[in-house]
């Protein structure tokens, strides 16, 4: 770790009603990497925007390189060499890779701009990182993993100095993961100084020198990362110890049936003779890396997408799933990865969310019941713990695991016993993710089956009681989690 | 099936076919194959005379369907080129006609009404944030009051051929000796070929698409998004001008009041065609040309094989659905 080159003290900041920022203090060093934790609405966000001029601080003093500044706009920040990496990438998908990074400062020669010139530039860019992109290539045919790699490149080609990785890791796979790590490392040893948020506490001991915890708005600590454990970090994020071991042996008991059985299944490029069987009260695991055909095949088996072949028997009986109106009536529900995009309505109430798949069951004659709707509506969010103020509550207004929450009760309503979890808890804070899990354990205690598909190795050990492995569309691996290891699931998700 | 759909991946995948674009070849075909069957349909259809009348219908629509053309890679629309166009060459018309102006400064007034308009829309939507739509449908229908305003409602006759100020008309059709040289086409590939380079290689052109892919990642990357965007409209107002001074250049009848309706249509269905999206950020010009054939070619055909101007907005319509539902399979599969 080399000298101070960024220190935010008694940063305060309010907004109407929430004081969003209680003299919250920041020091970053140059050749560190340091992160930044805190649940959801810890205010992780709000001091970043801070610094970057996004917002205008209350009180508090940011020195950067020794002189007290104030950036009004991200431009100016990134000017004097801070630079945010966005969780959500801010990517244009049809420009070339070349033209992302220097949109803004295209390189001319006589008037017009110099494609060749910016290939050439964004190439050196690559070589620095050692990574492998062509920089004539359309931005939306990367994937998520090569795209953040261009929103680096893109930062260190402004000479970024302070470089801020906002839930870098939230869309990648282990392997991009590894990658991320690497070129990291490599900025931090080049003397830059490295702010990283996240809610993987894994990656927080792999990956950083320090952390500073943030929690409600207030400066928690700061901690040298080699010096606590994964619990010191958890209690000043929460003030309590919530973490799960893993799983070491099945929770199914002994001669559960089959409620689920899928055959030889294609559809597409991504899912090629995929077979598997669910058992009741199972927590059946879906591992692989990004782009192995996870999704798709969840995909293919709820009828949102159309499968070329494959049988389906749902409680022994043979059906057919053409659409998910099909699937639904054979009680599987969806949960997707992408919550905001297919799974709740977020400018609806809490109680329109959660009969949204069963309103037929909720009429009385053309119109909507709203007593039975709110009575439905109140079990679940009693059963499941949600945190809302009432059934009227708009859905926007809640944090992500209370979403979640409402998507559950949305086909619990529906009578759905075999669930799909598409990557439960993604983007989700720690203390959500523990609940999420606990009522993951309670649904398949009492009876429902649960399909978890996961990127997150910790989270599939966690919680799986048997373990798929798919790589490229194929299945490669069904483990038992009395066998489960992080390397033979890793093992069978490379296999190709 | 499936082997189906890899041969056809195959075809796309072809380098010659990728570095000219399936979408071209598939338009390019599009004309060919309209030709052909309108030349086999009716035999008046194959006569010089008949390019000509082609060629006339392309050069209004071609302009407006530029313009449009950068609207629609900025993520935005223009529907007020059809109405906007005759509105700007009644006014500079008028000018001419009934005050006497020579023909150049009534040119110049209609491609500058045409730029005020293109500021107009520009600012409601990137200033005011109002949807592309609905703006430039108001000033579709705030254009078409103005023409008959100013007008009196009366149509408005640009200068004849052998009238003095005549030598616009030249500078698209030449008659000589009776012999028709459509000149106006040089005009058409000057501008296609100028507006390529804007699009592909200028700020303008660049942020514009960057605009129409990702207006925050935009914003976020420092481009100035309101000025880009105000910028699509006003180049889409500049060519409405020009499209109002082709049109009255190359059709020896008065322009009328109201006439203008739906040929916004025409364009944005060229442009379209042409590979154009309607959700912003991919677009091209010559593309845009291409599909601009595509129209032009059904407007002066249609009649030959008894297709009158009923039959054509209906058949207008049905192109635009097939054209928009192409646009639309091309995003699932990319998306």
């Amino acid at each position: 770790m080399g000298e101070v080159i960024l220190t935010m003290k008694g940063i305060d900041k309010s907004f109407p009603g929430v004081h969003a920022l209680d003299h919250v203090d920041l020091e970053v060093r140059k050749g560190e990497v340091h992160a930044l934790m805190g649940e959801n609405g810890a205010g992780k966000s709000t001091l970043m925007k801070v610094l970057t001029g996004i917002y205008t601080k209350d009180s508090g003093t940011i020195t950067y390189e020794g002189r007290e500044v104030e950036f009004h706009n991200p431009r100016e920040a990134q000017e004097a060499g801070i630079v945010i990496v966005h969780q959500e990438l801010n990517m244009m998908n049809h420009l070339t890779v070349a033209q992302n990074i220097f949109i803004g400062r295209e390189y001319m020669k006589g008037g017009l701009i110099d494609d060749g010139k910016m290939n050439d530039e964004a190439r050196k860019l690559f070589d620095q990182l050692g990574i492998d992109i062509n920089p004539a290539e359309k931005m939306g045919n990367l994937t998520v993993g090569k795209q953040q790699m261009c929103e680096i490149a893109k930062a260190i080609s402004h000479e970024a100095k302070v470089i801020i990785f906002d839930e870098p890791s939230a869309a990648l796979t282990e392997a991009e993961i590894d990658e991320l790590f690497k070129i990291i490392r490599d900025l931090r040893d080049k003397q830059l100084g490295i702010v990283y948020i996240s809610h993987r506490m894994d990656e927080i001991k792999v990956i950083t020198d320090r952390v500073t915890v943030m929690r409600d708005g207030g400066y928690v600590g700061t901690l040298i990362t080699a010096d606590c454990t994964k619990n010191d970090i958890i209690n000043m994020m929460v003030g309590r110890v919530i973490y799960e071991d893993p799983k070491t042996h099945s929770m199914v008991k002994p001669g559960a049936p089959v409620v689920l059985k899928v055959e030889h299944l294609n559809a597409g490029k991504m899912v090629r003779d995929v077979s598997f069987e669910l058992h009741k009260g199972e927590i059946l695991g879906f591992s692989g890396l990004m782009g192995a055909g996870r999704t798709e095949t969840a995909r293919a088996l709820f009828g949102a997408d159309p499968k070329e072949s494959g049988d389906i028997w749902v409680n022994g009986q043979k059906v057919e799933i053409h659409s998910p109106q099909d699937a639904v009536k054979c009680g599987i529900g969806y949960l997707s990865e992408d919550r905001k995009r297919y799974g709740i309505v977020v400018g609806k109430t809490v109680a329109e969310n959660s009969t949204m798949a069963s309103l037929k069951d909720f009429l009385k004659g053309l119109f909507i019941d709203k007593k039975k709707e709110n009575d439905a509506t109140q079990k679940y969010i009693d059963r499941l713990k949600t945190k809302t103020p009432s059934v009227d509550q708009l859905v926007v207004n809640l944090s992500g695991g209370n979403q979640q929450k409402v998507v559950v009760a949305k086909w619990l309503v529906r009578n759905c016993d075999i669930l799909i979890f598409d990557e439960p808890t993604r983007g989700i804070d720690v203390g959500a993710k523990s609940e999420i899990y606990h009522l993951m354990n309670e649904l398949a205690a009492e009876g429902k089956s649960i399909i978890m598909i996961s990127s997150e190795m910790t989270e599939i050990l966690r919680m799986s009681d048997r373990i798929v492995v798919m790589c490229e569309g194929r299945k490669t691996a069904e483990i038992d989690i009395a066998e489960a290891t992080q390397e033979k699931i890793m093992h069978a998700a490379t296999l190709r | 099936m499936q082997k189906q759909l890899s041969e056809k991946r195959g075809f796309a995948n072809n380098p010659i076919v990728r570095a000219i674009g399936l979408q071209r070849i598939v338009v390019v075909l599009a004309v060919i194959l309209e030709a052909v069957l309108f030349s086999i349909l009716s035999p008046a259809f194959r006569q010089y005379a008949t390019v000509v009348s082609i060629l006339d219908y392309s050069y209004y629509i071609t302009f407006m369907a530029i313009g449009v053309t950068f609207c629609l890679i900025s993520g935005g629309n223009d529907l007020s080129v059809g109405a906007g166009m005759i509105c700007y060459a009644l006014a500079g018309g008028f000018l001419v006609q009934h005050l006497g102006w020579p023909v150049w400064a009534g040119m110049l007034v209609t491609i500058a009404i045409g730029l005020c308009f293109g500021v107009l829309n520009g600012a409601m939507v990137a200033i005011m944030n109002l949807p592309p739509f609905i703006a430039t449908l108001c000033t579709m229908l705030i254009t078409r009051g103005l023409g008959s305003i100013l007008t009196g409602g009366m149509a408005v006759s640009w200068p004849s051929r052998n009238s003095e100020g005549g030598w616009f008309r030249s500078l698209f059709k030449i008659i000589n000796n009776g012999k028709i040289i459509p000149v106006g086409f040089a005009i058409v590939i000057f501008f296609i070929i100028v507006m390529s380079i804007v699009l592909n290689k200028t700020r303008v052109g660049r942020y514009i698409i960057a605009i129409g892919s990702n207006k925050e990642a935009a914003r976020l990357s420092g481009v100035n998004v309101i000025k880009y965007q105000m910028l699509a409209y006003i180049i889409s107002g500049f060519f409405a001008g020009l499209a109002g001074i082709a049109y009255s250049a190359t059709f020896s009848s008065s322009v009328a009041p109201g006439t203008g309706a739906g040929l916004e249509l025409d364009a944005i269905g060229g442009a379209i065609i042409g590979g154009t999206s309607m959700t912003g950020g991919q677009g091209s010009i010559i593309g845009t040309l291409l599909g601009v054939f595509v129209m032009s070619l059904l407007k002066t055909g249609l009649p030959y094989v008894g297709l009158q101007a009923n039959w054509q907005q209906i058949i207008t319509g049905i192109v635009l659905i097939v054209a928009i539902y192409i646009d639309v399979l091309k995003n699932k599969k990319t998306a």
